[in-house]
């Protein structure tokens, strides 16, 4: 046979041909049509309400000075309806855009996207804030709050779902962490040894979880909801029991005192909001770098991610796929186990039932919409902070609609995301199929 | 490299009841291609799992190089210098052949750190010592599985396996990629490593082995010569005499009544998997679509049953658009339909036999009337198709799932043809049947034809379309890119296969049948190919 005719280059992929691609295209442009048209809806609407809604002449005030620390910032003054209609008008292009230019282009996709929603909320706070101020850096501040549970509990999501196990366990982690330091703290009166022992209990709900998971094989969403429940009854039983009536011994830590970073804690506006912040913040960016370098540039990355998309092919070559789950899932509700103490001896200073308020659920929302990458939950965990903090500083400010609106904003969001309209998500392919050797 | 010498003594593996291994002794020499050859089913996979670690031995021994070995996990059967590329691949697919390559092998530095250039270099120096090209870089989804499969090959290379095993390597193969899997194999055995080839092709056997053991029912029946003719290799391998050939008249074709108007349908993620496909099918003939696993062949029969619903274009039986119809009255207007998954799409387990042969026809009469079902006509039609079909069952209330592969098969045929069609679609119609019911259910298509009515089959076995068949459409990424005669060469299948369409190379081709497959030059005109592969398609001899 003439050997040169099949050569792997004859098989280049080859792309999709006429009416395929026709269809193709025509779907892009329809979609470009669906997110463009809506755009411009939200964008008249934003002028209607927002622009038109605003009286002139008067000013929205944005607080800029964190306080008590950082540099002094001058109020930020815009005229508010003006600010409003501009805003709604940069929407409407950001809608025309999306239809004109190349439909297919995700970037283009992206731009448009986060140039509406940017201006889509700004339109909103002049209108909202109109005549009124808001602490801008107070919002920032509370957001970092929020986002820093949520990003720990993230990360653990991601390895968790990396590995091939659905962490659904978070919010009992965070629970069980947050139970776990404060009691610890208390008793010991040592903020670190609290530290440590929130990351251990968070780890041993982790491994709860990996035991019936792995050894057991149990479904995985409903033993995760499972293990949330047990540990919010163990931790309310123990608060009443244990805690309430002896609080002074058991339920009064001290908080991690925040320090400042010099320089960087400098920068107008973001420095004291990132670099002033306690050592629980400043693990958690620690976290953020190692996980996200970890899981894509060493042996236990790889071999994390190849467990979770193809157990099998792991196994042939001789990784020990459920010993990988196992550590994986433990070591993951040690991350979550953190995110838990943050809410106990990083802020509140004391435990309170149920104090994790589903915070979990919405840091595995976070890994969705992050597209199981680090850095990709990390900014779905920001964002979620974000609202949360927002909708908190709008109702001081008694604005006609109901905050919880806001609140419930990024949820719908990612419903959409996860429904697969921002883009094809591609969840790891072994997620929540436990592996049984023949 | 130093050669090894690998036996396996006295090999049994049981599955509860089921012995699948049976005793079974087996001596690989070194730097030997040794084939096992075997129905499927007759258990190679399952003694090259135990082989590799993958599966613990009920009792028996490995040996290497003298020395009694236990393998719990393929990391101990690596250890000891097996490697192993899977009938389904190992590999990752969301990452490149170099991290492929090199996973539960890590070049590593301080930290675990990924050395990805060594590991990269690595790969490209076995590249150049093997003639394996591939792009270490490439994302191994994105590749077409003959490099797939070179990238398995890498992977037990860059271990140092000195005996390969290979698991029907060339199923998923064109013929000319098929031809280079050949060389690459004799390279690797003049540089001193022992290959185990498993297969069911008679031809492929021939080309390349040394030495053949063959099994049957989990046992070793004896060993043979790669120079023994193909009749000798198939009556060892199925037990009994059988004839290599498909009986059938020329087919008489009639006026058009299925046919696809650029039909087009796309997977779950939106890619295109079916390209603006144009198809005529005639009354009275069997239209045979050949083409490499994955190349849209599951997507057009969805889409032609009505389970995905085309992108665009249209699909017409007897003159009536039947695109946009749902699975139930696709089934009503006609269509016969065999599923390429039998146990997952084709018959519920733990239904009985007679339940499966009823599951789309228990709402009407005479079986029922929508609300209830009259179990006398259940068990009346059981009996019948039973014997008509000749399934071999215990009785009629065994669960189908408890059925051989070939028998479950025909239960599914059974029903679809036991109501009037107006045309037939059947799937890997024998995939992982045994002989006996391969012969039977060949005989079956090829009557219904005979009585008028078009049918489908699709084959990733290029020797069941080829002896099946009146005409062959192969399918490529998507599009038919070439309709052609049973007749054609086995060189020019290939060459659509692998979806080359330039028309000199393919009528060079057609003068030049020289393949594995020497002596497809015989092929008669009335379809009747010599068929060397006894799983893809014989009849005569009950």
């Amino acid at each position: 046979m003439s050997n040169t005719l099949i050569t792997p280059e004859a098989e280049a992929p080859q792309e999709a041909s006429g009416a395929a691609a026709r269809t193709l295209r025509a779907a892009a442009r329809r979609r470009a049509l669906i997110t463009g048209g809506g755009f411009i809806l939200l964008g008249l609407y934003a002028l209607w309400a927002f622009g038109l809604g605003t009286k002139s002449g008067i000013d929205a005030t944005f607080g800029m000075t964190v306080s008590g620390s950082g540099p002094e910032v001058g109020d930020l003054d815009v005229a508010a309806r003006a600010t409003a209609i501009a805003m709604a008008v940069l929407c409407m292009a950001a809608g025309v855009a999306r239809i004109v230019l190349a439909p297919d282009n995700k970037l283009v996709g992206r731009l448009t996207a986060g140039v509406f929603v940017v201006a889509f909320l700004v339109a909103f706070l002049c209108w909202a804030v109109a005549g009124k101020q808001m602490s801008f850096a107070g919002a920032l501040q509370n957001t970092m709050l929020a986002a820093t549970p949520l990003i720990l509990g993230a990360l653990a999501g991601v390895i968790g779902e990396r590995s091939g196990i659905v962490n659904i366990a978070i919010e009992g982690q965070f629970l069980f962490g947050a139970f776990g330091a404060a009691l610890t703290a208390s008793v010991t009166d040592s903020l670190w040894a609290g530290l440590i022992a929130g990351a251990v209990a968070g780890g041993l709900v982790g491994l709860l979880l990996a035991v019936f998971a792995v050894r057991y094989v149990v479904e995985q969403v409903v033993l995760g909801v499972v293990i949330n429940l047990l540990v919010a009854g163990l931790t309310g039983f123990l608060y009443s029991q244990l805690m309430r009536p002896n609080a002074d011994k058991y339920n009064n830590p001290d908080i991690f005192q925040s320090h400042a970073i010099p320089l960087l804690s400098d920068i107008p506006v973001i420095g004291p909001v990132l670099f002033d912040v306690n050592i629980i913040v400043y693990l958690m960016y620690a976290l953020v770098v190692i996980v996200h370098f970890a899981l894509f540039n060493t042996r236990w990355g790889l071999r994390a991610r190849a467990v979770g998309e193809h157990p099998t092919a792991a196994d042939t070559v001789g990784i020990k796929v459920n010993r990988t789950r196992y550590l994986n899932v433990s070591m993951a509700g040690c991350i979550a186990g953190i995110g838990g103490a943050f809410l106990t001896i990083g802020t509140v200073g004391s435990f309170s039932k149920d104090m994790a308020s589903g915070a979990g659920y919405i840091a595995l929302a976070a890994v969705i919409f992050g597209r199981w990458r680090p850095l990709g939950a990390v900014a779905a965990a920001l964002m979620f902070g974000f609202f949360k903090a927002l909708a908190t500083s709008l109702q001081t400010l008694q604005t006609p609609i109901p905050t919880e609106f806001l609140t419930m904003l990024p949820y719908i969001v990612t419903v959409f995301a996860v429904a697969g309209l921002v883009g094809k998500v591609r969840p790891p392919a072994a997620a929540n199929k436990p592996y049984v050797k023949g | 490299m130093t050669a090894l010498k690998l036996e396996l003594r006295g090999i049994t593996k049981r599955f509860g009841s089921l012995v699948a291994n049976d005793h079974i002794d087996l001596t690989v020499e070194p730097g030997e291609i040794h084939c096992l050859l075997g129905e499927n089913g007759a258990g190679k996979s399952t003694l090259m799992n135990v082989l590799y670690g993958l599966y613990e031995p009920t009792s028996g021994e490995i040996v290497v190089d003298g020395t009694p070995r236990e393998f719990r996990t393929a990391g101990d059967a690596i250890a000891a210098g097996i490697g192993m590329v899977h009938q389904h691949f190992m590999l990752v697919p969301v990452f490149t052949v170099a991290e492929n390559v090199m996973l539960g092998h890590e070049e590593t530095q301080a930290l675990g750190w990924l050395d990805r250039r060594r590991a990269k270099k690595k790969v490209l120096d076995l590249v150049a010592e093997y003639g394996l090209a591939v792009d270490p870089d490439a994302l191994v989804e994105d590749l077409p599985v003959g490099l797939q499969q070179r990238v398995e090959i890498l992977k037990a290379l860059v271990r140092d396996a000195k005996v390969l095993i290979l698991d029907e390597p060339t199923a998923v193969l064109t013929p000319q990629e098929t031809e280079e899997l050949f060389r690459v194999m004799r390279s690797l055995r003049e540089s001193g490593v022992s290959i185990v080839f498993i297969t069911h092709k008679l031809k492929e056997v021939k080309a390349v082995a040394d030495r053949i053991t063959v099994i049957r029912r989990g046992k070793v029946v004896g060993s043979a010569d790669p120079a023994a003719s193909e009749t000798e290799l198939a009556s060892l391998m199925v037990g009994r005499p059988v004839d290599l050939v498909v009986h059938k008249e020329p087919a008489q074709p009639g006026e058009v009544r299925f046919a696809l108007d650029k039909l087009t349908v796309l997977d779950d993620f939106g890619n295109v998997q079916v390209d603006a496909v144009d198809l005529e099918l005639r009354e009275g003939e069997i239209l045979g679509i050949a083409g490499v696993q994955g190349n849209g062949q599951t997507e057009l029969t969805q889409a032609i049953l009505g389970l995905r619903r085309p992108a665009a274009g249209s699909i017409r039986l007897d003159g009536r658009d039947i695109t946009a119809l749902s699975p139930r009255k696709t089934l009503d207007a006609g269509v016969g339909f065999v599923p390429e998954d039998r146990q997952h799409d084709g018959i519920v387990g733990e239904f009985t036999v007679s339940e499966n042969l009823v599951l789309d026809l228990v709402t009407r009469p005479p079986f029922g009337n929508g609300i209830s079902v009259d179990p006398k006509a259940v068990r009346d039609n059981a009996r019948k198709r039973v014997a008509e079909f000749d399934i071999r069952t215990q009785s009629i209330d065994t669960p189908a799932g408890s059925l051989s592969g070939g028998n479950q098969q025909k239960v599914v045929v059974a029903r679809e043809m036991s109501r009037p069609l107006r045309m037939f679609i059947a799937s890997q119609p024998t995939r992982g049947v045994d002989v006996g019911a391969m012969e039977f259910i060949h005989q079956r298509i090829v009557a219904e034809r005979d009585i008028g009515t078009p049918v489908i089959i699709v084959s990733t076995e290029l020797d069941e379309v080829v002896a099946l068949a009146d005409r062959i459409a192969v399918m490529y990424r998507g599009r038919i890119v070439g309709i052609v005669p049973p007749t054609a060469s086995r060189e020019q299948l290939g060459l659509l296969m692998a979806g080359v369409d330039d028309p000199e190379l393919l009528a060079r081709a057609a003068g030049n049948p020289n393949l594995v497959t020497e002596d497809d030059s015989t092929a008669t005109a009335e379809g009747s190919a010599p068929e060397a592969d006894p799983t893809a398609g014989e009849e005569g001899q009950a």
